[in-house]
Parts: C-alpha cells; structure tokens; sequence
C-alpha cells in the first residue's frame, strides 16, 4: 500500500506556469486525473514520476522525495504518453530489458507479457506494433516489478475499444489488489468507468477532488438539473418554485411529460423535494439528475 | 558501475541505425587511401604520417567520436525513450558509464583499428608510424567519447555541435592559433605518438605530461558532469 503526496506544489517553465499550487493525496485504488489538453496532467504525472522537479513543494511517495531518488523507481510503474520505446527491440526484448533494469529476469518479463495478452506478437518487432500493442507492451515494462503504484499519462490514446476494455479491466484489476494507480485522461467517459476517485486539473489547478458526483454537489453556486415525473407535475412545479432552491421548472410537453428543474442549492434541494411530494400527495416517479454526467461537470469546472 | 542491459540497448541502437553507415563508410575510406596512396607512391614513412595524422586522427576519430559519443545518448533523450532507463532503480553514473564504455569500444574499434590496418597498408609500420598513430587513435578515442557523450547529454544540438568542435576547431584553428592547439584532444593524442615513434615524423604542441593530464582531466570531468546531468534531466510533458 503507497501513498503519493503532491504538497503545494508548482511548476514552471519560463513564464508559464503549467502546475499551480496543487496538493493532493493518492492513495490505493484507481485515481483518474482529469483535464484538458494542456491542463498540466503530464506535467503533475512527471513531477510523480520523478522525471521534473517541482519548482516549489514537494512531491513524495511513501514520505520519501521522488525527485533524485532511483529507489523509489522499485515501487513505481510509468507508462509514459510518448510513443517513442526503442523500435528496433521486439516486445519481448523490449520488456526483458525492463526486467533487467529492475534486477529480475524472463520470468518476470513474461508474466508481464502475458497479463497484457501480448505474447502472441512478442517476438516482432517494436516498429511494426499497432498504437494499442505499444500501449501494451509499455504496460508490460511498467509491470515487471510489479509495482504498488502505477502512473499512466493518457493510456487509453489510440486504442480500440476493445482494447481499452482490456485495459480497464487490468487496471480495475491492479487497484482492487491495493495498488496506487494514477492515469491521466482528457476523455470524460473514460475516467467515469474506471475511476473510483477523481483528481480534476484545470488550468494547472487543482479545480476539484474526490467522487464525481460528490464534486459535483460541492459546486452549489452551479445550478444542478433534474427531470422530474410525477402523478401531478403541475402542482409539484408550482409548490417547488415557490421555494428558493429551485431556480426554473420547465414543464416537458408530450406523452411522457414530465418537469426540468434546475437547482441552485443541491443540499436544500434534495430535501425539498420528497417532502413537498408527500405534503400534497404526489406520486414521485422518475426523479433522474439530468447533468451528472462527467461530461457536464467538466465543463462547469472549466467555465468557472 | 557497468550495466550490460543499458550497455546491450546502447550498442543496438549505436549500430541499428542509418548514422551508424558513416561508421563503416569513413574507415573503409581511410584504407582505400592508405591503398591508393601505396599503390601510386610507394612506402614512404613521411608520407605514411601525413595520411594518418591529417585524415585518420584529425578527421576520421573525432568524427566517429561524434557519432558513437552523442549517439550512445542524445537520440534516446530526443524522443524521450530515456524514460525506460530512468525510470528504474539504476544510479544515473551507471548509466552514463556504461555508455561511455560503450562509446569508447565502439569509437576504438572504427577508428583504431582502421587506422592501424591503414598505416601498415601505407609503409608496414615502418618507424613504429602505424602503431604510434593507432595509439592516439585509442587515447582519442576515450576522450571524444566523453566530450561528445557529454555533449549528448546536454543538447539536442550535439552532432552539429560536436561536428564544429571536431572540424572547425580542431582543424582550423588548431592550425592557425596556437593556443587552440593546448586545447586539442588531437594534439594530446600526438603527444603520445610521438612518445612511441621517438622521431621527428610526429610532432605534438602539447609536452607529454601536459597531454596526460589534460586528457584524464577532460574524460573524468566530462563523464562526472554528464552522470550530474543525467540526474536532473527533465523529461518535459507534450503539452
């Protein structure tokens, strides 16, 4: 069990600041570090990685610094973004280095192949792998050792969907063995059905943390949706306006009908409306949070 | 202090790529010389210096050097394939040494032995020429390999700038300032052949003391200051 700790920490590249002031705990399980393009995610992967100082803070594993210090490297997998991983080596090749660089041999190198399926092209070379077998084999070196934490900048780019299921499942796999795992992603969907937690990065920021949905909730000055059908919508409407929680009701026309309500105060809100309900005895029958998506909390975080 | 995985990487992607053509083209080159100028004048020792003093030690090792040197190094910090060897429990130092050895063995065998199998086409080592000039060869060798390994590790423009040290500087200034010349690995390598030919055919600037310090201050110093570098690269995100 390891525990990474990022402490105020910032980095900077000239004038540019790429990590603003951020500090975050991950701890054992499956962590989605979320953002945009350019949000600063693989600069945050680096510093955890050891592979870029923090300009101030500290980043450690464990309590122990990680930058300068090869040690650390027998607890932790990288599976870098680059594509770049020594083409002329065949996979195997390719993964028995890795093993020899951690003090282990072939076995090991095979038991890594074989976790990520891909024995049957480890005798090919580097160059002629599809993106998704590269992603694989790099998963492979990253595994060797076995390690208790395990970093991935963007791992699902270029892979197929199958592929990316495969991976979900290993990585669902790793974490629910205790592991630390970390990735990166800028692909909503992605994070949604794999990570059990959420590290948000917008703008170098650390723009929010913890359960989507509970980020979510702890945004209340963003108005949350619902859609609501009741035994008598009008009546729920009416009585649900008249309290400050609620910001609109759109009344939905059709066979299904239905209201769209929009909630200032979730808190307020989520108690408001099964007591109005019984209050006036109002069958409550689809009561669905119309926005949770993660695609919807993204772009609230960005827009703030 | 040796890795032979890191040492196994190196040499393949030292002699798997195309650059590693000019290491075969330029030693073959140096031979069809030594032939030629055989053939057409005949043994002749000041002629047989001439050859290996002005094209195989002022030319051809730096230029492998360059090559084998930033290319044990630079295209992996390049394309960012470092990250496999950095990213495991293995002190920097060891890899740069691992990759000096490497760079220096590769550097001797393309320039070295060429020059030696050059110098006995030329005149059959008459005056100990051929052998006083494959040990320049070999003491050169060692310290292009840790300049240019340097270099590697320190710039994404080291061929251009280890080839204009190689060409420029040792060739041309060397032969106009004086100065240069105590700055010239090439001139610290003639020092000791000249030590072996004990005659007037090779002639170094540079005393013989002088020569050994500079060239055991430059290796160390520059393998020290690559593996201090290597600690602290920064491998910066593509964002």
């Amino acid at each position: 069990m390891s525990t990474l700790t990022v402490d105020h920490a910032s980095r900077w590249f000239g004038n540019v600041v790429a990590v603003n002031d951020v500090t975050m705990t991950v701890g054992p399980g499956v962590t989605g570090l979320l953002g945009p393009n350019g949000a600063g995610k693989s600069t945050l992967i680096n510093m955890m990685g050891g592979f870029l100082s923090p300009s101030t803070g500290t980043v450690t594993l464990d309590g122990a610094a990680i930058w300068r210090n090869e040690s650390v490297y027998r607890q932790i997998g990288v599976v870098p973004e680059r594509e770049a991983m020594y083409d002329f080596l065949t996979g195997r090749e390719f993964v028995v280095a890795n093993a020899e660089l951690q003090g282990l041999g072939d076995a090991e190198a095979q038991r890594a192949l074989a976790t990520v399926e891909m024995e049957y092209a480890q005798d090919r070379k580097i160059s002629t792998y599809s993106k998704g077998m590269r992603q694989r084999v790099k998963m492979a070196s990253a595994l060797v050792h076995e390690p208790s934490v395990l970093l991935l900048d963007e791992p699902f780019n270029g892979m197929d969907p199958r592929q990316r299921m495969q991976l979900m499942d290993l990585l669902r796999r790793m974490g629910a063995d205790g592991r630390t795992v970390l990735f990166s992603s800028h692909i909503l969907e992605e994070v949604e059905q794999l990570a059990s937690h959420i590290e948000v990065i917008v703008a170098g920021r650390h723009a929010a943390s913890g359960d989507f949905r509970r980020i979510r909730r702890l945004m209340t000055d963003r108005p949350h949706r619902y859609l609501v059908r009741s035994s008598d919508d009008r009546a729920l409407a009416a009585a649900l306006i008249a309290d400050p929680s609620t910001a609109g009701i759109e009344v939905e026309h059709g066979a299904e009908g239905g209201l769209r309500i929009q909630a200032v105060d979730f808190g307020r809100f989520t108690e408001l409306l099964p007591k109005v309900a019984k209050e006036r005895g109002i069958r409550l029958l689809t009561v669905s949070p119309s926005d949770e998506s993660l695609e919807s909390v993204f772009s609230y975080l960005v827009a703030a | 202090m040796y890795n032979p995985t890191v040492a196994r990487l190196t040499y393949r992607a030292l002699l798997g790529r195309r650059r590693a053509l000019i290491l075969f083209a330029l030693p073959a080159l140096l031979i069809l010389i030594a032939a030629a100028v055989r053939a057409f004048n005949g043994a002749d020792d000041q002629v047989a210096a001439d050859v290996l003093g002005g094209f195989a030690l002022a030319t051809m090792v730096p230029l492998i050097g360059v090559i084998a040197g930033t290319g044990a190094i630079g295209p992996e910090i390049d394309d960012g394939s470092i990250v496999y060897l950095l990213s495991k429990p293995v002190k920097r130092p060891e890899i740069i040494f691992t990759k000096l050895i490497v760079a220096i063995a590769v550097t001797m065998v393309f320039s070295a032995v060429p020059t030696l199998i050059a110098g006995f086409v030329l005149n059959g080592n008459g005056q100990q020429v051929a052998v006083a000039y494959t040990v320049a060869a070999l003491v050169a060798s060692i310290a292009y390999s840790a300049l240019f390994l340097l270099l590697g590790t320190v710039s994404r423009h080291a061929v251009v700038i280890g080839l204009v040290y190689a060409l420029v500087w040792e060739t041309l200034f060397g032969s106009l300032i004086e100065g240069a010349r105590t700055l010239s690995v090439q001139q610290w390598a003639l020092a000791l052949a000249e030590k072996v030919t004990g005659d007037s055919l090779i002639s170094s600037d540079v005393s013989l003391p002088t020569a050994v310090t500079l060239l055991a201050a430059v290796t160390v110093g520059a393998t020290w200051f690559a593996g201090r570098k290597l600690r602290t690269l920064t491998l910066a995100g593509e964002e």
